[in-house]
């Protein structure tokens, strides 16, 4: 069941397009952001409220990597993999993080505290390497400025 | 030819990060390019801005102008039509659009409005890439704000001209960012590009008349209409006119982002804005304008950065943001980082890009595993022309090996030694 919060942010969203089709991507990412990911149970309600099957959505949803079709921990830490960043040491800094958090990309540790997931370059390269996590930028990352950012999500 | 040294897109940027609020926008005479637009007839702020010769900012460089000049116009033209901002920063390498919504979301709102004026536009969208959370707040703020002051909604101050603006915050993939495919997935369907023709101007978003324009494009056009002709032309040193938001990064003294002359020569932003290599390093070559622009080398310092030079020198201005390789640093690494990252983000629509960019990436991997045959290197080449435009569908592919073949060229030796003593020399 969708919540009324949810129902009501959609439907927000639906005004803006002449076809309720057009917000499946936002109907997906406002569920993540109420639950953390988009199960089955939500994709077959969205399918009932946008007028689409399940299969069609999920169509979509597997489009797009920031739609997630797997639970994920309390917080996500994506850590940027692209050219500016590889050269400034974004192979260091993924290890550095995977060590620390006991995982490695894609997984989520075993508290549930963190999912590590891999992301394009995420548009700060002068202050190369670079991470996300839960919408915030984290720059100019070595192994000191990791651990106490890390740390800052429990 | 000297330019007027001014910086019209980032003038109003405040040094501590925060936003530029409507009140402060409207004291630094902001809104007043749309006043003057509204003064003109559709047709003549169409004019004015195909006289000004600007070109698209997003890497492709056609002029706006033109673009705009194929939308169906008058009673007969299908409605609602519809204008785009193209926020769909993800080219590797790239963080300037980000500055320009974040430190001054007005000014990409004037732009936006302007334009859509110009084109009869009846509703406009700002396709944002889903990391640009702050982005994303910043604009829907000043958007409400826009509002309440009568620059958006109804009756436009007065004008008779009425245009509703909506952010969508997109979910990924950097196909997005191909206009076509930035349709789809504003239908909130896959993104996979649309054949042409139709063109989106006469039937794009909706199957109506629709302009996609990247933000920095956008932002020029306030300018442009509250200074004038005259002005704008002054701005650049060379025939392509305006500024543009050149960036660098990579082991240079001071990475950043500056907006500078167009055709402000590349030895120039590197050396005297990005401060030179850092100290043991020396400079090898770079990618002008994003992961899908050829490589330039020493020989090309003295290049004007504008669409023409560059396309002379061998490669594209593309979004004009450069990123470094040193001599410390693997070309060879560097280009298997680009390909797989255009590997992973190919869309999977037509085959010679997903197959041919995934194999063109595995060769590289095994070259930087000490695994490669010679018979590898042709391999490559023959990826290069086989990806080359006119192959595969869109523009994704052929962008894909600009910097694979221009890496085969300049850095011929790195790739032989790497086959013939089987392993990486950096590693």
């Amino acid at each position: 069941m969708l919540t009324e919060d949810e129902r009501h942010e959609i439907e927000a969203e639906a005004a803006r397009y002449p076809v309720r089709q057009a917000v499946s991507i936002d109907a997906m990412l406002i569920v993540q952001q109420h639950r953390g990911w988009v199960s089955d149970e939500a994709l077959a309600d969205l399918g009932e409220l946008l007028g689409m099957t399940p299969t069609d959505l999920d169509g979509v949803a597997s489009f797009y990597n920031l739609i997630r079709r797997k639970p994920v921990g309390r917080h996500v830490a994506m850590v940027c993999d692209s050219v500016s960043c590889w050269i400034m040491g974004a192979d260091r800094v993924r290890e550095h993080v995977c060590n620390r958090l006991g995982v490695n990309a894609g997984e989520t540790t075993s508290d549930r505290r963190f999912t590590l997931l891999p992301i394009v370059c995420l548009g700060v390269c002068d202050h190369a390497p670079a991470m996300m996590i839960d919408g915030n930028m984290h720059t100019d990352l070595d192994a000191a400025s990791i651990d106490s950012i890390l740390e800052r999500y429990q | 030819m000297t330019a007027n040294g001014e910086r019209p897109l980032t003038a109003r940027l405040r040094p501590d990060g925060q936003p530029v609020l409507a009140s402060e926008y409207e004291s630094a005479s902001g809104y007043q390019g749309l006043r003057e637009a509204l003064k003109l007839a559709p047709k003549d702020v169409m004019e004015l801005v195909k006289q000004s010769n600007l070109r698209g900012r997003g890497g492709a460089g056609f002029p706006t102008g033109m673009k705009w000049s194929f939308v169906p116009m008058g009673d007969g033209a299908a409605h609602p039509k519809y204008l785009v901002a193209n926020a769909d920063e993800m080219e590797p390498g790239t963080f300037k659009d980000r500055v320009l919504m974040e430190g001054d979301p007005h000014q990409l709102i004037e732009g936006m409005v302007i334009a859509g004026y110009a084109i009869e536009a009846d509703v406009a969208y700002i396709f944002l890439r889903g990391e640009y959370q702050l982005a994303a707040r910043r604009l829907n703020e000043a958007i409400a704000h826009a509002y309440a002051r009568r620059y958006l909604g109804k009756d436009i101050l007065g004008s008779g001209y009425s245009l509703e603006l909506y952010v969508h915050v997109s979910a990924g993939r950097y196909i997005c960012g191909e206009e076509t495919a930035l349709l789809n997935a504003l239908e909130g369907k896959r993104a996979h590009p649309r054949a042409k023709p139709p063109f989106p101007q006469v039937s794009g978003l909706f199957g109506k008349p629709t302009i996609v324009q990247n933000v920095e494009t956008l932002c020029n056009l306030p300018h442009l209409l509250a200074r004038g002709l005259e002005w704008y032309r002054g701005l650049s040193r060379t025939a392509d006119t305006g500024t543009k938001l050149f960036g660098v990064s990579g082991k240079v003294k001071k990475p950043g982002l500056w907006e500078l002359p167009m055709g402000t020569p590349l030895g120039e932003i590197l050396n005297d804005y990005a401060g030179g290599m850092r100290e043991g390093l020396r400079f090898r070559g770079l990618i002008p304008g994003g992961a899908s622009t050829d490589f330039l080398v020493e020989e090309h310092l003295d290049t004007p950065m504008d669409y023409t030079h560059v396309q002379k020198a061998g490669s594209r201005l593309g979004t004009g943001t450069m990123v470094v390789l040193d001599d410390k640093t693997c070309p060879v690494g560097m280009v298997w980082n680009l390909e797989q990252f255009f590997a992973r983000e190919s869309c999977g629509w037509c085959t010679p890009c997903w197959s041919g960019l995934s194999w063109t990436e595995k060769i590289l991997h095994s070259m930087e595993e000490g695994n490669a045959a010679p018979q590898d290197l042709e391999t490559l080449r023959f990826q290069t022309k086989f990806l080359a435009p006119g192959n595969t569908f869109c523009a994704f592919a052929p962008g894909a090996v600009e910097p694979l073949q221009s890496a085969l060229k300049y850095f011929a030796e790195d790739f032989e030694q790497h086959v013939a003593e089987r392993r990486c020399p950096w590693r």
